[in-house]
């Protein structure tokens, strides 16, 4: 692909400046790495790091029913955010499988942001459109206007609430309407590291002087430009679901592991039954985590055995910086206990692996 | 060990350095820098004939793997035992302690065929040298 044909965020020109070698993801220029995947990593897990996650996309949902909504087209209990409170989530779609994974966050009563994936934006925007007909919503894909800029890591709040106190006090998921540089912005206590930290929300023309800024104040902090590489790592060592890769409109949030986001309780919501009926029957296949007791990286794609049996493939998986170890999951069919012996196949050879529960990283 | 000048240069980015009757082997700056952070390689066992262009080990890095090949035909007499405590050594110093072989060369002479740093610029200018790695 010739680079004029792909898609720049409003911090690109700051990339470029501060050396970063861009790749192509999902049709966007975008960093993969600055001084090393390592490097990186190991800035966000001991102290901070920043992340353009421009290419995010943002739906806002307002209107009377838009409770209701959110309810019909989302696993988890959207009924439960209060205003400032976001939440993880995934959107079912009618195969038992999920359409994206997304975070909604509740501005005021009946008027919410949600976050989803850049290569799943468009696709969101109109299963939403159409999963809203008839009901008083008004759904805005405003993707295209803001710059997004994630800050991550353990001193991530304290750079923040520097300049913006009411950081100070926020726990994990919450949202914040404030004005940076005089435009109307969001901040939320989420990311995608496995680490605590936030999420700013901010028009796209003030989105390279944020990134700027928080690089130039960073600096006594430790604080790290960070690309696609080394976020990666970071999320497959929190067991994060990379939504395409880990999981897609045919595999469903109960065999990805995820069945807290999946609120039965909560009344309707699109697919409800056939989530329902895998769990009551039971999971053929469920997301299993692996850690290689023989050196090597696997790669999404290998295949993995236990003795001669093919139990799957990895759906994610590469070298966890933390661990000093191979790392990968993906779907096997049965269950895979924590401990029992696997080997997973790479350029025609079996390296030596144990089944390990997820996530292979907690925050300390 | 080796310094860039004295090297003869693969068009897969690998460089040998013959002096007397040893050859040293290892992987340019260019490859190292493509590779990104190296966490394991996979070196060919002592004793081992390699051939020139044969395919004799692996270099993981977070990113991706990358088969090597030998700039070189002879028998590998050594090697770089370091890379395994510390395989980041490529890329911090991909032509002294990133060195990866030792090879008794069958014809000293060989490596004649392989380009010089001059050459090797020039060729990574060509969009020939940026598909293998």
């Amino acid at each position: 692909m010739s680079a004029t044909t792909l898609r720049r965020t409003p911090i690109y020109e700051s990339h470029k400046r501060l050396g970063a070698r861009l790749v192509d993801f999902h049709g966007w220029e975008l960093p993969v790495q600055y001084e090393g995947i390592l490097k990186e990593h190991g800035a966000v897990r001991q102290r901070c790091g920043l992340f353009d996650v421009s290419h995010m996309g943002q739906v806002f949902v307002d209107g009377k029913d838009s409770l209701a909504f959110l309810q019909k087209v989302n696993t988890n209990d959207i009924g439960r955010l209060t205003p400032g409170r976001a939440v993880y989530s995934h959107l079912p779609n009618e195969r038992g499988g999920v359409v994206d994974d997304v975070i909604v966050s509740c501005l005021a009563p009946q008027r919410y942001l949600v976050v989803v994936n850049a290569a799943t934006a468009d696709k969101d925007f109109a299963w939403f459109q159409a999963h809203a007909k008839g009901m008083d919503v008004r759904l805005a894909n405003k993707s295209d206007l803001y710059g997004m800029i994630a800050l991550q890591g353990p001193k991530a709040l304290s750079l923040a609430a520097a300049d913006y106190p009411a950081v100070a006090g926020m726990k994990r998921f919450c949202a914040l309407e404030l004005d940076i540089f005089g435009q109307p912005s969001f901040i939320t206590t989420t990311g995608y590291t496995g680490e605590d930290g936030l999420e700013f929300i901010v028009p796209g023309e003030i989105a390279s002087r944020l990134w700027d800024d928080l690089i130039a104040k960073g600096r006594s902090y430790g604080l790290a430009p960070c690309g696609l590489g080394c976020r990666d790592t970071l999320r497959l060592e929190a067991g994060y679901l990379l939504y395409g890769q880990d999981i897609d409109d045919e595999h469903s949030s109960l065999e990805a592991g995820y069945g807290w986001v999946v609120k039965f309780d909560k009344g309707e919501f699109l697919g409800k039954r056939l989530f329902v009926e895998q769990r009551d029957r039971g999971l053929k296949r469920r997301m299993t985590g692996l850690k290689l007791t023989d050196k090597g990286v696997p790669r999404p794609g290998c295949a993995v055995f236990s003795g001669e049996r093919k139990l799957g493939t990895l759906s994610s998986a590469t070298f966890s910086p933390t661990l000093g170890a191979g790392i990968g999951m993906g779907y096997m069919d049965g269950d895979a206990a924590p401990g029992t012996k696997l080997s997973v196949e790479l350029y025609g050879r079996r390296l030596a692996a144990e089944a390990v529960k997820l996530p292979f990283y907690k925050k300390g | 060990m080796a310094k860039p000048e004295h090297c003869r240069y693969a068009k897969s980015h690998e460089w040998v350095c013959v002096e007397g009757g040893s050859a040293v082997v290892g992987v340019s700056d260019y490859a190292q820098s493509e590779m990104t952070d190296v966490v394991y390689v996979d070196l060919p066992k002592v004793g081992r004939k390699v051939k020139l262009g044969e395919s004799c080990g692996t270099v993981e890095s977070v990113k991706a793997a990358f088969d090597f090949y030998s700039p070189v035909s002879g028998e590998v007499t050594a090697v770089n035992e370091a890379l395994a405590k510390d395989p980041a050594l490529v890329n911090r110093a991909p032509f002294e302690g990133g060195w990866f072989f030792k090879v008794k060369p069958e014809n000293p002479k060989e490596a004649e065929s392989l380009m010089d740093l001059a050459q090797y610029r020039e060729f990574l200018k060509t969009p020939a040298a940026h598909g293998s790695h």
